[in-house]
């Protein structure tokens, strides 16, 4: 059991050592940018990036994610593949101002 | 403070609705309340660290560690529900006989209440250490309207905790002769809503194939953010957008659980 799980925290550490192929940045809980444009039919990999102190969850029913970023720290997540359309998302801890769209194209 | 009340009443709802029908599920057994009250301490206190740890935790495994670790809590809380149902087959009757007079032929009580302790414990510490961040969030950044946010906060905790309360004393309500089908149903439930969950982690995490994403799109009729939603997700799991494998886990834990049921109550008849 022990070694399926230390195979399970290397695995990801293995496949997925490349960057990711967008990075989405949170500074006084915006996002920047607000709108990502991805192509549809495909999985991509988000890098978000919180430079804010305090944690945001970045929150999308459109995109069936959901997923909390401490401050000042990055988190990554992979979402698609999408067909195409506007997917909303928000930074649900401060939702007034953390608002965003992944467009899938 | 009423966008905060919301977001503390979804988490805490969740834990609230699991306490309910577990506290229910267990009436009868010897020394349960306490196990329970365990449960929900060590996951407070739980909770209190996970959040501390949140960053350490989400960086494990390039990224995805805190799906993994969600993934983890929420198959160890499928498993122990899933035993919680199958020990329960085997002694509904005696506990149904006896629900007044305390179990007294319930032998190996000890065992279910350690499960009982660790299904609440994990419950709370999952969506307590997200409420817990989302408050410290609020006191940190020491803007106006602090205070009113934090009493959102409590409303939201309060207004979860008469839902699950209200599920409990409604579930006691249920006449004895229907009242361990009806819990062990809701449990049944529980474990596979939890089931699809963890696979939501994992495709989330890229560690398993989502197999056709969404498989449907109930969002229009039944959306997750409004109150039935909310309360069917954490009821029965409901998702409005689930991937083909959520739904792949979902029917395969059920259908495990049931065989279990079956098996235990059949094994438990012959030994008579």
């Amino acid at each position: 059991m022990k070694r399926v799980l230390l195979a399970a925290l290397l695995l990801p550490a293995v496949a997925h050592a490349a960057d990711a192929d967008y990075t989405l940045v949170i500074k006084n809980h915006r996002f920047q940018p607000t709108e990502i444009a991805i192509p549809a039919g495909r999985k991509i990999k988000l890098l978000i990036d919180n430079q804010d102190a305090t944690p945001e969850e970045f929150d999308s029913y459109t995109l069936n994610r959901e997923k909390v970023v401490a401050g000042h720290s990055n988190a990554t997540i992979f979402i698609g593949p999408l067909t195409p359309g506007r997917y909303t998302f928000s930074g649900e801890f401060h939702a007034d101002t953390a608002q965003g769209a992944v467009i899938a194209q | 403070m009423f966008a905060t009340a919301i977001i503390v009443f979804r988490e805490v709802l969740e834990a609230a609705i699991i306490i309910g029908i577990l506290a229910a599920a267990t009436r009868g057994i010897p020394g349960s309340r306490r196990w329970l009250a365990a449960g929900l301490l060590a996951g407070l206190v739980g909770s209190g660290v996970v959040a501390t740890f949140t960053d350490v935790i989400g960086s494990f495994a390039s990224g995805v560690g805190q799906e993994l670790f969600n993934a983890i809590v929420l198959g160890i809380a499928v498993l122990m529900l899933a035993w919680h149902n199958i020990w329960m087959s085997s002694h509904g009757a005696a506990l149904a006989a006896n629900a007044k007079s305390v179990g007294k032929n319930i032998s190996d009580g000890t065992s279910e209440c350690s499960a009982l302790l660790l299904i609440v414990g994990l419950a709370v510490l999952r969506e307590g250490s997200e409420t817990v961040l989302f408050l410290y969030g609020i006191a940190a950044s020491g803007g106006g309207g602090r205070s009113s946010m934090l009493l959102g906060g409590l409303f939201g905790t309060l207004a979860g905790i008469a839902v699950g309360y209200t599920i409990f004393a409604g579930l006691l309500r249920i006449p004895m002769r229907w009242f361990f089908t009806t819990t062990g149903i809701l449990v049944l439930l529980l474990a596979s809503g939890m089931a699809s969950q963890a696979a939501h982690f994992l495709i989330q995490a890229d560690l398993l194939p989502s197999l056709a994403a969404p498989l449907w799109d109930t969002s229009a009729l039944l959306p997750e953010n409004g109150v039935p939603g909310m309360l069917l997700h954490s009821l029965i799991g409901y998702d409005s957008r689930p991937a083909g494998m959520q739904i792949v886990f979902y029917l395969t834990v059920m259908a495990a659980i049931v065989a279990g049921m079956r098996w235990a109550r059949h094994t438990h008849r012959s030994a008579r």
